[in-house]
């Protein structure tokens, strides 16, 4: 089982480069080079927080736009081309078809963040010149960013199992945006009343909580990030993923591959 | 289908489970996290940048951090807070964000100038606040009107409230009320007919529902005190024309200085003291209340002044 | 045992998007296809060939009845490390070269690492594709690309092998080597089940046949079974421009080409007419048997079908 698994992840990592995802890599170290220098010069003693908001927010979303672009075809393009035939006529089950693509999806993701990472810490030595202990909590800000990409790949995933590749975007992209207000939206939803705090309350807790994954400006701010945060987000990234694989799962074991 | 069976079970199963651990996990978060979302206000040195940053949606994110404020002073409020550092930053990214959102202006005006616990402490910021607001609507009565209040209840500024209310009694379509109070600033002092009509017309030119529920409040008290000074009167009265105390308001009653037994304004009947005092029957209702306290009583941590309290 | 035992397999779709049509794309199916055979499934297009094999692949499931492949379950992945499958046009991961693509679908049918890649050339050798190992899957024609789909059909040295219209797309050459192909499985003992709508492959290959139209099984048996139960003609050809007048009345097709008349007839009519011929003394050049070919047979038992459905597809 694990080996096919590890097979289906390497291979959907293999198409991701092959389709030349990582280019994105050479936009996104443009992007921090042109910044760092621009900021290099303004020297108002911000050059820190600008490297940060911008670096960390970049990396953010260049791994969203991929997250979302691969995830949703990652099964209806399968479908679509009937490259799933032969595979699903082999002793793979549906089940680990879903969870090796996402492990090949989420692996591609990471190692990208990790070449963005450098990137990152390039830029802000280049500007300051040193480093500081308040830099370590950027490991926490991007390890929070990695837990966002696993969790809109699983949802885009759940999306492509069922839906056109652009509807699935659309989801999935709608999903990212009101995640990242999930607390204001529970808050909206405390204020309501009748039926409609009902429904409220019920999409405000079942959206992805992206508010609490995003520490961008507190770290930007040499704010330190609690050790209990990182548990509790770690907890719930991992159960959010395991929810939207799982309804990924079901529906893809009952489709009829026309 | 066997297979596909047992995969359906444990699937099924398992999406229930992680949906249950999720809402759990994001009670435990939520309760971490309260303030983190809003300590970032602080960090926004530059409310302009962010309503450039926004890139037109300034109305919606107004909105957010609109509920964010109204958030924040409900929340520390109902936690018996002292402070209320966070609103002035609130309130100003909402209306840089959105300068037409009167009802922030409002919100600023009833909580952000009194004094604590009911309210941030910060007149002065309130007043920039307000002008900034008329800057950005300048045929908007209720903003002079705030300006008039605050004016007049937090910093006893008589000259300025009659100005305030004058220049917005002005505009058509402001309500009558505006012309009288400026009128009654001429007496430069705090009375409580004009306390009532303020109150009174805060409470009936807004739709916010803290600000009503904190206007009532403010009115019954001003009625209350009223009612006891009245009542302690009847009694001096009484106590001059018979020697002695009323034992109860029916001794009141019979001897003509009292046409039925009083009830304060929640309908609860006023309680006579054994020296003549007269008494709420449950003053943690009257949050504004200056008389009919009785001896050694301390107010709640958090005053029934909003409607979450 | 069995290599394929079919069991009432049925499928009905819902069509439409309010009210739903159900659409019959199968009616109950009942085959038994044996082991070390070649089994071909025929049908016109749109008759359930592809339907019953992505039925038995798991790809679709059926609205009712069974199915067996080696004694196991659809779905069973014992069996389907045992079975192989080429879709009908296949498409691969272009972005894999020949060589990736069945050292991949090698791992998932279980082959272990070690063997993979020496299995992998043994195929590319053996389906014509040595020296296009290395060459990315996009820039291969539909003629490569049906090769490589054999071969990853194969390479777990499966026992029994699907294929849905293998011949498609291929030139001559090509579909000579692939019945040699489809032979040489047969003569490893492997079973194998292909559905096509070419007969003349089909009589050339199959031990046995089935023929299915508009979703209903039509006739099952061996080749020579089947167009021995069709109506034997005879050809009659003889010098002359004029068809008899007695000759139109026993049913004969006639064609006239230059100075000779070709009739067909029943062979149960032959008699009367070479007399009928003889009366109107006419020289007789040849009187042949016709053999009947699949496609007569399949034409017969298609015939009343369609005419029954009106010909409505």
């Amino acid at each position: 089982m694990n080996s096919r698994i590890g097979l289906i992840a390497s291979n959907t990592f293999r198409e991701a480069v092959r389709d030349r995802v990582l280019y994105n890599l050479i936009a996104f170290a443009l992007l921090m080079s042109g910044a760092s220098i621009l900021v290099g010069q303004i020297s108002i003693d911000i050059e820190r927080l600008v490297v940060v908001n911008l670096g960390l927010t970049a990396v953010s979303l260049f791994g969203i736009v991929i997250a979302i672009f691969i995830g949703i075809g990652l099964v209806s393009k399968e479908i679509d081309r009937r490259t799933l035939y032969t595979v699903l006529s082999r002793p793979v089950r549906r089940w680990e078809f879903i969870v090796g693509k996402f492990v090949g999806l989420a692996g591609t993701l990471i190692v990208n963040t990790f070449f963005m990472a450098i990137g990152v810490f390039g830029a802000l030595l280049y500007v300051s010149h040193h480093s500081q202990a308040s830099d370590r909590w950027l490991f926490a800000a991007l390890y929070f960013i990695v837990l966002q990409f696993l969790i809109i790949t699983s949802l885009a995933l759940l999306f492509s199992s069922f839906s056109s590749p652009l509807m699935s975007a659309v989801f999935a992209f709608s999903l990212f945006v009101v995640g990242s207000f999930a607390e204001d939206l529970r808050g909206f939803a405390g204020l309501t009343t009748g039926a409609v705090r009902w429904l409220a309350t019920g999409a405000a807790y079942l959206v992805p909580n992206f508010s609490a994954l995003n520490v961008i400006t507190s770290v930007a701010h040499e704010q330190p990030v609690s050790g209990q945060l990182i548990a509790y987000n770690t907890a719930y990234a991992l159960i959010y993923t395991t929810m939207a694989l799982c309804g990924a799962v079901l529906i893809f074991e009952r489709r009829n591959l026309k | 289908m066997k297979s596909s069976r047992q995969t359906t079970i444990v699937a099924g199963v398992l999406l229930v489970a992680c949906m249950a651990a999720s809402v759990i996990l994001l009670f435990k978060i939520d309760k971490m996290r309260t303030g983190a979302t809003l300590e970032e206000v602080l960090y926004v040195s530059s409310p302009k940048a962010l309503k450039r940053m926004s890139m037109g949606y300034d109305g919606l994110l107004a909105d957010i951090y609109w509920t964010r404020a109204v958030q924040y002073f409900g929340g520390r409020h109902h936690a018996g807070a002292k402070d209320y550092n966070l609103l002035g930053p609130l309130l100003e990214i909402t209306t840089t964000l959105d300068p037409k959102l009167i009802v922030a202006y409002q919100y600023g005006g009833n909580f952000l100038a009194p004094e604590p616990p009911n309210g941030a402490g910060m007149p002065q910021a309130a007043i920039e606040l307000i002008h900034y607001g008329i800057q950005h609507n300048p045929d908007d009565w209720h903003l002079f009107y705030q300006l008039g209040f605050i004016y007049y209840m937090e910093l006893k500024d008589y000259p300025r409230a009659a100005e305030a209310f004058a220049r917005g009694g002005g505009i058509p379509g402001a309500h009558p009320w505006l012309k009288l109070l400026a009128a009654q600033m001429a007496e430069r002092s705090q009375n409580i007919q004009t306390a009532r009509m303020m109150w009174a017309t805060t409470f009936e030119t807004t739709n916010d529902k803290a600000i009503k529920y904190n206007a009532a409040a403010h009115l019954r008290a001003l009625q209350a005190d009223q009612d006891i000074t009245g009542l302690e009167a009847a009694v001096g009265r009484y106590q001059q024309v018979t020697g002695h105390l009323p034992t109860s308001f029916g001794d009141l009653v019979s001897a003509g200085v009292l046409r039925g037994t009083p009830v304060d304004p929640l309908g609860n009947p006023y309680k006579l003291t054994r020296d003549g005092r007269v008494e709420l029957r449950s003053p943690d209702d009257f949050p504004f209340v200056t008389k009919g306290l009785p001896p050694g009583y301390v107010p709640p941590e958090a005053p029934k002044v909003l409607p979450t309290d | 045992m069995a290599a394929i035992e079919i069991l009432g397999l049925e499928k009905t779709y819902s069509v439409g998007f309010w009210r739903k049509r159900p659409k019959c794309a199968l009616r109950p199916l009942h085959l038994q296809v044996e082991q070390g055979e070649i089994f071909g499934f025929l049908g016109p297009n749109g008759a359930g060939k592809t339907t019953t094999l992505k039925m038995l692949m798991g790809l679709v499931f059926p609205t009712a009845g069974t199915a067996k492949i080696l004694g196991m379950e659809i779905n069973d992945p014992r069996m389907k490390a045992q079975i192989g499958f080429l879709p009908e046009q296949p498409y691969f991961y272009d972005y894999l070269t020949a060589r990736e693509l069945l050292e991949y679908f090698a791992g998932l049918s279980g082959v272990p690492a070690k063997e993979r890649s020496r299995r992998a050339e043994e195929m590319l050798v053996r389906v014509g594709l040595k020296d296009a190992g290395g060459v990315q899957l996009r820039k291969f024609s539909k003629g490569m690309l049906q090769r490589v789909g054999i071969a990853q059909a194969i390479i777990h040295e499966p026992k029994v092998v699907f294929f849905d219209e293998p011949m498609s797309g291929l030139d001559p050459m090509g579909r000579r080597e692939v019945r040699d192909l489809m032979d040489q499985l047969r003569q490893e003992g492997k079973t194998v089940f292909f559905s096509t709508h070419i007969l003349s492959d089909a009589e050339a290959l199959c031990d046995r046949v089935a023929i299915v139209n508009l979703g209903e099984l039509q006739g099952v048996g061996a080749v020579a079974d089947l167009t021995s139960s069709v109506q034997n003609n005879v050809e009659i050809i003889w010098q002359g421009t004029a068809v008899p007048q007695s000759l139109r009345a026993l049913g004969a097709e006639c064609h006239v080409a230059g100075d000779t008349v070709r009739a067909i007839l029943r062979e149960a009519n032959q008699d009367a007419a070479i007399e009928a011929l003889r009366r109107e003394r006419v020289r007789l050049i040849s009187v042949v048997p016709v053999r009947t070919s699949l496609e007569d047979y399949f034409m017969q038992k298609l015939k009343p079908a369609e005419a029954a459905a009106g010909v409505r597809r």
